[in-house]
């Protein structure tokens, strides 16, 4: 019987020839990170185990990207016991800000993260790295614990569904739509313990970018993992950065799958999600109705360089519609700096969007951009719930950044062919 | 390790809210936790479980959340074991790693009754309902993870290696 990317990768890191699905196994890791919120809690934990060093300094990495640059007392105090254990265990993977980046944009451009890779972190948005074909997943602050001292997990070996997308990708249409389309289909835990891996045509010739947007969604179907072969699009991103050396998978063609899930694309229209949960996914032309208070652009799920290339490339000479609060992240210093020395940051600015330097922000309502009661927001991050992203009773409408742009003018959803998309950019892919 | 106690059974999609409520998580002390163990899924739970009980539950039960609180307050309560259908895949980890043993069985789950006497063996994934006289097959963990348990967790397992 064949074995999936997946299992192969995990195979490998158990020190085993062949794994069942099912099967419990003992893996090593190339990396375990953890965040301002998480790091804490696992460090403490760590504490406990009265040992003076982390199982490798190189391969902890340590992102205060929650809640920095510090909002208030308690994030102040969180974030000096990531920065007194990085000093004190001579951690070399620790950003502070001025290098850092919201943590699933950074460690793949920092090139920690390379194919082939097992890693862990305590953020569920670690499935992320599935996009370079390594396989990456959440868990919880004992696990990381754990992981920092014997550099070991164990796991679950995950079933996988095989998702084919295929035809023409439309215009307007990318990487957001297809994991947005895929959740509205299976619903929120239609991917319950499995890995979602991403074939078919459409996949081929997708953008690292827009693959990074689609596997950090992972999580949102309830999956393990989100996870793409590696391929000449993934080499011509990692090449430039892996710091380490690196191996690709394929699945075997005789690979077992739990299910697999095909869709045809030619016809699909930018989608968005309703509040409250990431499955409640509509057309956006079934959307134009929903009047709107900020619209927020960035997140570890689109704060890239192509999110901001298409961002840029609508609001160019556009003003953003007077009650409407914009806000932009971009994901890292990098993409930051890329971003102003083609101009779009001054575009932005210019269109009356604000900017803001990396961090999570209002992603998880933390700050920089909190909704009232009854508020509403279209936002380009990966979760809607109840109060995500401030008030209990405001609401959160997902979208691409296309949409997000679009919406941005016009005050209320809209579909990006409305702002007359022959001035210039045209989104293909 | 066999355990035994009286089964207590819950339905499909048990959350995290439902087995600790998020008001209850400005602490993390498993007897103040157990104090409101199930509360929104059972009321009464809280003061009829008795310690070595056994939960059993249909599918996906904890999904929802990543707090570690919802393990912590099932064993804070004294629960010696949850058989379920299926777990979320956060809780089952949360679960192993601070040493509450868990069992995954369908046939389980649908064949016990609540007020069930169940006697479970660890090692060999074994299910007895004492009660009925059947007998169920889980898929046993590996050694490993028995030791994570039998330590009481993940943390005192690594601190034993
Ligand atoms: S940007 Fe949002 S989803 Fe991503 S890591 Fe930060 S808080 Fe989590």
């Amino acid at each position: 019987m064949g074995m999936t990317i997946s299992q192969k990768i995990l195979a490998r890191h158990a020190g085993r020839e062949m794994l069942e699905p099912g099967e419990l196994i003992n893996c090593q890791l190339d990396l375990v990170l953890g965040n301002d919120v998480t790091a804490p809690v696992a460090i403490a934990e760590f504490k406990k185990l009265g040992i003076d060093k982390v199982f490798d300094q190189s391969r902890v990495v340590l992102v205060p990207d929650h809640f920095t640059p510090n909002k208030d007392i308690k994030s102040a105090e969180q974030c000096k016991i990531l920065r007194d254990f990085a000093r004190q265990y001579e951690i070399e993977n620790y950003f502070e800000i001025g290098q850092m980046g919201i943590e699933h944009c950074l460690l793949p451009e920092q090139g920690l993260v390379v194919p082939g890779d097992l890693v862990i972190g305590a953020d569920s948005h670690t499935c992320t790295y599935g996009a370079l074909g390594a396989f990456a997943t959440g868990v919880g602050s004992t696990d990381m614990a754990a992981g920092m001292a014997t550099g070991e997990a164990w796991f679950k070996v995950p079933e996988s569904i095989k998702f084919v997308y295929y035809g023409r990708l439309p215009r307007w249409v990318g990487g957001k739509d297809l994991i947005l389309q895929t959740i509205g289909d299976i619903g929120v835990d239609g991917a319950r313990y499995m890995s979602m891996e991403f074939t078919g045509e459409v996949i081929e010739n997708l953008s690292i970018d827009n693959r990074f947007t689609m596997a950090n969604m992972a999580i949102e179907a309830g999956g393990k993992n989100g996870i793409f072969a590696a391929d000449e699009i993934t080499l011509d991103y990692v090449k430039k950065r892996a710091k380490r050396p690196f191996e690709l998978y394929q699945s075997d063609p005789d690979a077992v799958y739990f299910d697999i899930k095909e869709y045809d694309v030619s016809q699909l229209e930018p989608v968005v999600a309703f509040p409250h949960l990431p499955e409640n996914t509509r057309p956006v032309t079934e959307a134009t109705h929903v009047s709107l208070d900020q619209v927020v652009i960035g997140s570890c799920t689109n704060g890239r360089i192509e999110d901001l290339e298409i961002t840029a490339s609508l609001l160019k000479g556009q003003k953003v519609h007077p009650e409407i609060r914009v806000i932009i992240f971009p994901g890292t210093r990098e993409i930051y700096l890329e971003a102003l020395r083609r101009g779009y940051i001054e575009t932005f600015i210019e269109a009356g969007a604000v900017v803001s330097t990396p961090t999570c922000g209002p992603c998880l309502g933390g700050h920089m951009g909190i909704l009232a009661r009854g508020e509403k927001a279209l936002a380009t991050t990966n979760r809607n719930f109840v109060g995500r992203m401030g008030h209990p009773e405001s609401e959160v409408y997902l979208a691409s950044p296309a949409v997000a742009a679009a919406s941005a003018v016009k005050g209320r959803i809209t579909a990006p062919w409305e702002l007359e998309p022959e001035r210039g950019f045209h989104y293909e892919i | 390790m066999k355990y035994s106690g009286k089964v207590h059974k819950f339905g499909a999609d048990i959350d995290t809210d439902a087995i600790i409520p998020a008001r209850y998580l400005n602490t993390f002390d498993p007897r103040e936790l157990a104090l409101h163990c199930m509360e929104d899924a059972d009321p009464d739970f809280p003061q009829k479980v008795k310690p070595g009980d056994i939960i059993v539950a249909d599918k996906n039960f904890g999904c929802g959340s990543s707090r570690e609180h919802a393990p912590i307050a099932i064993k804070g309560a004294g629960v010696s074991c949850v058989i379920a259908s299926s777990f979320a895949r956060i809780f089952y980890r949360n679960a192993i790693n601070i040493g509450l043993p868990i069992l995954e069985c369908e046939a389980a789950a649908e064949g016990i009754k609540a007020g069930d006497e169940v006697e479970i063996e660890l090692e060999n994934g074994h299910i007895k309902n004492l009660s009925s006289g059947e007998d169920f097959q889980a898929m046993p963990f590996p050694e490993f993870m028995q030791g994570i348990m039998a330590k009481g967790g993940l943390i005192n397992y690594v601190k034993g290696k």
